[in-house]
C-alpha cells in the first residue's frame, strides 16, 4: 500500500520533471529566455549538483571536506580530455568525470578519512589544492592557460544529471546504509559500538559525493568553454561548503534552495563587481546570525509539507522524514 | 558448578598509555548466564577495562577471548558483530535520530539489502528495510518504548534515554552485554525500575551482563559474583557478601586505617 503510493509520488514527480524540461527547453529555444537567465539556469544546476554532494558528506555523514573543487576540477579535467583529446561523445564524458573524481576520492578518503574535525579539514583543503597545482603543471591540458572545451553541455543533460543526483543521494540517504552514515555524524564511538563499519561508510559517502562533484565537473567544463587550474582554487571549495551550511547541514532541500538563491544573488550581484563580494558576505553574516541552524535546519522540505496532511487524514508515519 | 568453557575469558590483560600503566594484570571469566559486576573508586580503570573489551583500545599485553575467539586488535564493530556490545557511562544516543532509528541501526549489520539495491529501490530494499521497521517496533515494545517512536532521542526524559541506549545495546543481539554505570544521576526510584529491567532483560534474552556501578545497592542487590579493580588491577573477586566484608575493598574506598 505504501510502495503504491510511494510509486505514485515518484511516477508524478518524473512526469512534472519531463514538463518542466520540454517548457523550459521550448523557452531557450524561442529565445524568450535571454543568454543571461540561460546561463544562470546552467550555474544553478551545476551548483545544485556541487550542493548535494557534499551535503552528502558533510550533512549526512559528518565528515567536514573542504576540498570540493579538487573533485571539481578532477571531473571537469577528466571529461575535456575525453571529448577534446580523445574525441568521445559528451554522455562518456559524464560519465568519465564522475568515475575519475571517484577514483580521487577513494584515494584521498581511504587515508585522511581516519582524521577528525579539524585535521580533515586541513588535509581535503590540502587535496584540493594539490590537484590545481597538478593541473597547472601538466602541459598536455594547457598548464596554466587552461583548455579550451566545445560547449556540449545541454539544458535536458544538466537536467537529468541533477535529477539522478537528487534521486540518487535521497534514495542512499533513506535506507539502512544512509542511516549508518547519520550515526556517524551523530556519534562514532557509539555507531562503531552498534556495528557499524564506520570506515567503510565514511569512504562510501566520500565516493558517492566525488563521483557527482565529478559529474558537475565535466557539466561545468563543457559550459564555460574554457577550464584554468584558478577556476578550483580553494575558494571554489568554500563556495559549495557555503551552499551547504547555509542549506542547513543534513537537509538535502536545504541545500537545493540554498544553491538556487545564492546562484541567483551572485549572478545579479555581477552587475556590481566592486561590491559583490562585500553583500554576498553581508548575506552570509546576517543569515548566520539570525539563523545559525541553516535554512531548513536538518529538516527536509517534505517534512514542512506533511505537517498539513498528517492534521487531516491523522498520523502518517513515514519513515521517510525522520532522517535527516 | 562451573561450565565448561567460560563465554568471556580475560587472561593477564592490560594496557599502558606511554609509562602509565591504566590496567595491567586483570584475570577475569564470566560464565553463561552471569550478572557480575565491576566496581571501584574513580579512576581504577572499569571504564578503560570496557574499552579494551570492546576494541576501542587494544590491549598491549595479554589475552581477551569470547567463546574461544581471540579478540585482541579487532575492530570494534567486528567485536560487535561476534557479541559484545555496551551502554557508555555518558549517554551516547544518536540524537538526532527517532528512536526508531535509533534502534534501526543497531539492525543494520543484519541488513541484507546493498547499497545499489537502495540506490535503484529494488524490491529487496523495501522488504529489508519493512522488516527492519517491524522488529524494532516489536522490540521498543518490550523497553515500553512504543509511545514515543518518532521521538528525537534527544528529547526523551534521562531515564527513557538510558533505557532506549540498553535497547538499542541489545537489539544488536550480544551475547555479552556490558553496562557502563546504568543508573549514574538516577534517582531511588529510577534505579529500582533499572534493576527490573535488568532481570527482565537477563531472562528474556538469556545474557550475560558484565556491570560497572557507584550505587552499591544496585551492585550488591543484582550482581551474583563482583570484581573489585583499584589502581588498574584486580584486588578482589567473590560474592557480594564476600566482597563487603574484604579488608582490601574497605581500604581502597575508604582508605587505610591510622594504627
Amino acid at each position: 500500500m505504501k510502495n503504491v503510493k510511494n510509486a505514485k509520488g515518484f511516477w508524478g514527480s518524473i512526469v512534472l520533471v519531463i514538463i518542466f524540461t520540454v517548457v523550459t527547453q521550448f523557452l531557450i529555444n524561442g529565445g524568450t529566455l535571454n543568454s543571461f537567465y540561460v546561463n544562470t539556469l546552467f550555474s544553478i544546476g551545476i551548483n545544485i549538483i556541487l550542493a548535494a554532494s557534499l551535503h552528502l558528506i558533510i550533512g549526512i555523514t559528518g565528515q567536514f571536506s573542504i576540498g570540493h573543487a579538487g573533485f571539481l576540477a578532477v571531473g571537469a579535467y577528466a571529461s575535456a580530455i575525453v571529448t577534446m583529446k580523445l574525441g568521445l561523445p559528451f554522455p562518456l564524458a559524464i560519465i568519465a568525470g564522475g568515475i575519475a573524481a571517484a577514483i580521487a576520492g577513494l584515494i584521498i578518503g581511504i587515508p585522511t578519512l581516519r582524521l577528525k574535525g579539524d585535521y580533515l579539514a586541513i588535509a581535503t583543503l590540502g587535496f584540493g589544492e594539490i590537484v590545481r597545482i597538478v593541473f597547472l603543471n601538466i602541459d598536455y591540458v594547457g598548464g596554466a592557460s587552461g583548455m579550451t572545451v566545445s560547449h556540449l553541455t545541454t539544458w535536458p543533460w544538466l537536467l537529468a544529471c541533477v535529477v539522478i543526483t537528487i534521486v540518487v543521494i535521497v534514495n542512499f540517504t533513506n535506507s539502512t546504509h544512509g542511516r549508518a552514515c547519520i550515526s556517524i555524524r551523530e556519534n562514532e564511538i557509539a555507531a562503531d559500538a552498534m556495528g557499524i563499519n564506520t570506515t567503510f561508510y565514511k569512504v562510501i559517502a566520500f565516493v558517492i559525493g566525488a563521483f557527482f562533484a565529478g559529474v558537475a565537473g565535466a557539466l561545468h567544463a563543457h559550459n564555460f568553454y574554457i577550464i584554468q587550474p584558478t577556476n578550483f582554487s580553494f575558494l571554489k571549495s568554500f563556495d559549495i561548503l557555503i551552499l551547504v551550511v547555509i542549506g542547513g547541514l543534513g537537509s538535502m532541500s536545504g541545500a537545493v534552495i540554498a544553491a538556487i538563491l545564492l546562484t541567483i544573488i551572485s549572478t545579479f550581484l555581477s552587475n556590481y563587481p566592486e561590491v559583490r563580494m562585500v553583500i554576498y558576505s553581508l548575506v552570509l553574516i546576517v543569515m548566520m546570525l539570525f539563523r545559525p541552524q541553516g535554512l531548513l535546519g536538518t529538516k527536509e522540505i517534505t517534512s514542512f509539507l506533511k505537517i498539513g496532511k498528517s492534521a487531516k487524514g491523522g498520523v502518517q508515519h513515514d519513515s521517510k522524514n525522520t532522517v535527516a | 558448578m562451573i561450565a565448561k568453557t567460560p563465554l568471556l575469558k580475560v587472561e593477564n590483560a592490560g594496557i599502558r598509555f606511554g609509562g602509565l600503566k591504566a590496567v595491567s594484570e586483570v584475570n577475569l571469566e564470566l560464565n553463561q548466564g552471569e550478572l557480575v559486576g565491576l566496581i571501584g573508586p574513580n579512576g581504577a580503570g572499569k571504564t578503560t577495562f570496557f574499552n579494551l573489551l570492546t576494541g576501542v583500545y587494544v590491549p598491549t599485553e595479554g589475552t581477551i577471548s569470547l567463546d574461544g575467539d581471540k579478540l585482541n586488535g579487532q575492530a570494534p564493530y567486528k567485536i560487535t558483530k561476534k557479541g559484545i556490545t555496551r551502554t557508555f557511562q555518558n549517554i551516547r544516543l544518536f540524537s538526532d535520530l527517532s528512536v526508531l532509528d535509533n534502534v534501526k541501526v543497531a539492525y543494520h549489520s543484519l541488513a541484507k539489502h546493498s547499497i545499489l539495491s537502495s540506490i535503484f529501490r529494488l524490491p529487496s530494499h523495501f522488504s529489508g528495510e519493512k522488516e527492519m521497521e517491524e522488529k524494532a517496533i516489536e522490540f521498543l515494545k518490550i523497553f515500553k518504548l512504543e509511545t514515543v517512536l518518532h521521538e528525537q532521542a534527544k528529547n526523551l526524559p534521562y531515564g527513557q534515554q538510558r533505557r532506549l541506549e540498553i535497547a538499542r545495546a541489545l537489539a544488536a543481539n550480544p551475547k555479552l552485554l556490558l553496562l557502563d554505570e546504568p543508573a549514574a544521576g538516577m534517582n531511588p526510584q529510577e534505579t529500582e525500575e533499572l534493576m527490573n529491567l535488568i532481570a527482565l532483560i537477563r531472562e528474556r534474552f538469556s545474557l550475560t551482563i558484565l556491570l560497572i556501578e557507584h550505587d552499591m545497592l544496585l551492585v550488591m542487590g543484582v550482581c551474583e559474583r563482583i570484581y573489585v579493580l583499584d589502581h588498574g588491577q584486580l584486588i578482589a573477586e567473590g560474592t557480594p557478601e564476600q566482597i563487603r566484608n574484604n579488608p582490601k575493598v574497605i581500604e581502597a574506598y575508604l582508605g587505610e586505617e591510622v594504627s
